[in-house]
């Protein structure tokens, strides 16, 4: 057998002073790193199985352990770069394509760090959130032209909305992807704080169905666990087109995840692999797309608001401006950063474009239109915090969508190998054993925790601006100002330079 | 009995009609003049049938679950479109997608078919679904292929190559296409084999034949008149070493 010129990433530091020989550490690490060697009463680690997740450092009861990242170097190159350079052998070894798991990690710049938010000073007011009334509800869902009103109420029916305590609802992330622990957690954390989780295209599991008021269903292109009970089950149905980290991919859940349960929720054998193709092999047009838009709402009575979710790519402006002629209720566009369970490492980190400009540009194209009213944007895709969302929504949101946020809450540690189904967090895994370290109660009451803290501090923000409901935050893109960007990229993202 | 007669009629209100008659326990509906209204019988549930004379559009049968559909004319695109359960039973052609994704129930189709049929079809538990047709097939039949059948019998096509387009089976990785006629190996997806189909396979699609046949007028002793062939994918993980994990 030859050997692998992969040497560890990472070192795994023991103080043996600290050191118990409890074991928790061999316990924890489900990748197998740590290893007690019962003659020398000692525990040795093989650093080269180790991701970097912490596991085994946040649950050592005498704080012994320590990660490092190898301090070994390759001669130094700006060109081979030490990644560069271990993708390579990794191929050269495998024949595989590389894989890899959550959002793009390159460094391309996150616009959202080149934007500035306004405040008022003395020519208006600001506006205390804790102690005036501060609105941050809102409806997502198709509006009509002109609302007409009479005694008092709303004359036409209005089309179907989904109502938001907050304008952030949990991305869509399968049960297969993630754990049924993790669904659960998101399902109950959206249940309480009054927004939406998104089943994902794993379908929904019979469990969760409790939380249907919360849920968007997802319909893709492999059609997993989608029939009519599950079209009926949610408040939305989303129809998943792309996905920010893999636009133009399709998906693969591998058969060894493909579990009892797993297997009644997709509605597919154990053990056979869950291939989601590219397209949707219905859809080959936007009038295709209007036909599958239609007879999702042809089997839901039209009752429930259709979302349609594409990845930012090149011509997302025109083709947002088909979706919405399409009929969709709500449009999702997800970001080169958007996260995922896995995907081809060249893909995440090559195709797609920043959500910042996508949003942008979507949001102005529908108003140069006259169309912007007819369908509600969402954005998604490395949304951080709850400036980004304040962000996003002055550049055109309605709402956004977030994923990797959610699961970092829940305890991720953004070690990128949810791939691997071997996730110490209990997050990105199926095995019963991991699954059971994240409690559905705890991580649940975290994300809400999350989701009031971020409420809290966009109200700030709100206010601080003199605005007291998020609808007039909508689009106002004077509320923004660019930083350290050039006038093209001003130009596109319709903001003003600070200072202006 | 209830007759519902579509001309120029959108389909929105016809399959609110069709949808108000089931819930008071219509249990046969016949819609004359239909014309190419979409999404009839989209989502619909329970026992009952429904026989359609003229033209339904695309998407007929959507994700339904249960009923039975009777067509006196041809079908468009996207027929049986994640279908759960029920039967469709169509006296002429159809055209692509026919059955995209369909978990469960049968469908015949007494001429040829369009292309991409079969595609991502499904089985789980108890639910295998069928798909019969008795003429010709277009290009990527059975394609990403995850379960159920599809009985290929080609009466109108002596000349096998004629009978089945390119890419048969594309990615395929559960379930079985039968053929009467062999299949150009050309013509198949890598991801396949084609042998005879033995006593067993053949007693499993027999059912299926005598339907069709009793269904559309045929005669099944000319039908059955030879040993079929069988279209299987070589493994259930096709994409199993693609990756670098």
């Amino acid at each position: 057998m030859s050997f692998s010129l992969l040497t560890p990433e990472f070192i795994v530091e023991r103080n043996d002073e600290r050191c118990i020989r409890c074991q928790v550490c061999v316990r924890q690490c489900a990748n197998l790193v740590h290893m007690y060697d019962q003659e020398e009463d000692r525990i040795v680690a093989d650093d080269s199985k180790c991701v970097n997740c912490h596991r085994c450092v946040a649950l050592c009861p005498t704080r012994a352990l320590t990660i490092r990242r190898n301090p070994l170097e390759f001669k130094e190159n700006a060109n081979w770069t030490t990644s560069a350079i271990r993708e390579i052998y990794k191929q050269a070894e495998t024949g595989g394509i590389l894989l890899t798991g959550m959002g793009n990690d390159r460094p391309y710049p996150v616009y959202w760090d080149h934007m500035l938010l306004n405040a008022s000073q003395v020519t208006n007011p600001s506006i205390d959130p804790l102690r005036e009334p501060m609105e941050l509800k809102t409806m997502l869902g198709r509006k009509p032209e002109v609302l007409n009103v009479e005694d008092g109420k709303v004359k036409e029916k209005l089309p179907p909305q989904l109502k938001l305590e907050i304008p952030v609802m949990f991305s869509a992330m399968s049960f297969g992807s993630i754990s049924f622990n993790t669904c659960q957690a998101l399902a109950m954390a959206a249940s309480e704080a009054g927004v939406m989780y998104n089943t994902g295209e794993g379908g929904l599991h019979k469990d969760l169905r409790k939380y249907g008021k919360n849920t968007i269903v997802q319909v893709a292109s492999g059609r997993f666990g989608v029939d009519v009970d599950y079209l009926q089950a949610g408040a939305a149905i989303e129809i998943k087109i792309g996905q920010g980290a893999k636009p133009g991919i399709g998906g693969h859940l591998p058969g060894e995840k493909v579990m009892a349960e797993i297997s009644q929720t997709r509605m597919i054998p154990i053990g056979s692999d869950a291939i989601s193709p590219a397209p949707h092999h219905d859809i080959y047009s936007i009038e295709d797309l209007r036909q599958l838009i239609y007879s999702l709402k042809e089997a839901t009575d039209y009752q429930k608001p259709v979302s349609v979710k594409i990845a930012a790519v090149h011509n997302v402006a025109a083709i947002c401006s088909g979706i919405a002629r399409a009929g969709a209720d709500i449009i999702a566009i997800d970001g080169f950063r958007g996260g995922t369970g896995a995907a081809p490492l060249r893909i995440r980190d090559n195709v797609g474009i920043p959500i910042e400009f996508a949003l942008a540009a979507v949001d102005t194209r529908l108003r140069e239109e006259g169309i912007r009213n007819q369908v509600s944007l969402v954005c998604a895709g490395g949304i951080r915090n709850s400036a980004d969302i304040i962000k996003a929504i002055a550049l055109g949101a309605d709402a956004v969508y977030i994923g990797q946020a959610a699961l970092i809450a829940i305890g991720c540690h953004m070690c990128q190998k949810c791939y691997t189904g071997k996730c110490n967090w209990g997050i990105a895994t199926q095995d019963p054993n991991l699954v059971k370290r994240l409690n559905p109660e705890i991580a649940a009451r975290r994300l809400i925790n999350l989701l009031h803290a971020w409420t809290h501090e966009m109200k700030e923000m709100l206010g601080g601006m003199g605005i007291n409901a998020i609808e007039s935050l909508k689009g106002n893109r004077l509320m923004l100002r660019g930083i350290g960007l050039t006038s093209r990229e001003l130009d596109i993202l319709g903001i003003k330079a600070a200072g202006e | 009995m209830a007759t519902i007669y579509a001309r120029g009629m959108h389909y929105k209100d016809l399959n609110e009609m069709i949808k108000k008659l089931v819930k008071i326990n219509e249990k046969e509906i016949i819609l004359k003049n239909v014309q190419g209204q979409r999404y009839i019988g989209d989502g619909i549930q329970g026992e009952y049938r429904i026989t359609i004379e003229g033209t339904p559009g695309n998407d007929m049968a959507a994700y339904m679950d249960g009923p039975t559909i009777i067509v006196h004319g041809n079908v468009q695109d996207a027929t049986a479109n994640t279908m759960n359960d029920g039967e469709v039973i169509v006296h002429g052609n159809s055209g692509d997608t026919l059955g995209y994704a369909m978990r469960g129930g049968e469908v015949y189709i007494k001429g040829s078919v369009g292309y991409r049929v079969g595609i991502h079809m499904k089985e789980y538990m108890n639910k295998k679904p069928v798909i019969v047709i008795g003429g010709k097939a277009g290009a990527f039949l059975g394609e990403y292929m995850a379960g159920g059948t599809i009985i290929l019998l080609g009466l109108n096509a002596e000349d096998p190559q004629k009978m089945v387009g390119s890419h048969c089976g594309t990615g395929m990785h559960g379930g079985t296409i039968y053929s009467r006629l062999p299949i150009d190996s050309f013509k198949l997806g890598k991801e396949v084999m084609q042998i005879p189909a033995d006593d067993n396979d053949m007693e499993s699609v027999n059912i299926y034949i005598m339907k069709f046949c009793s269904y559309f007028g045929f005669d099944y002793d000319s039908v059955r008149d030879r040993r079929f062939w069988k279209i299987y994918p070589y493994n259930k993980r096709p994409y199993k070493n693609l990756y670098a994990y």
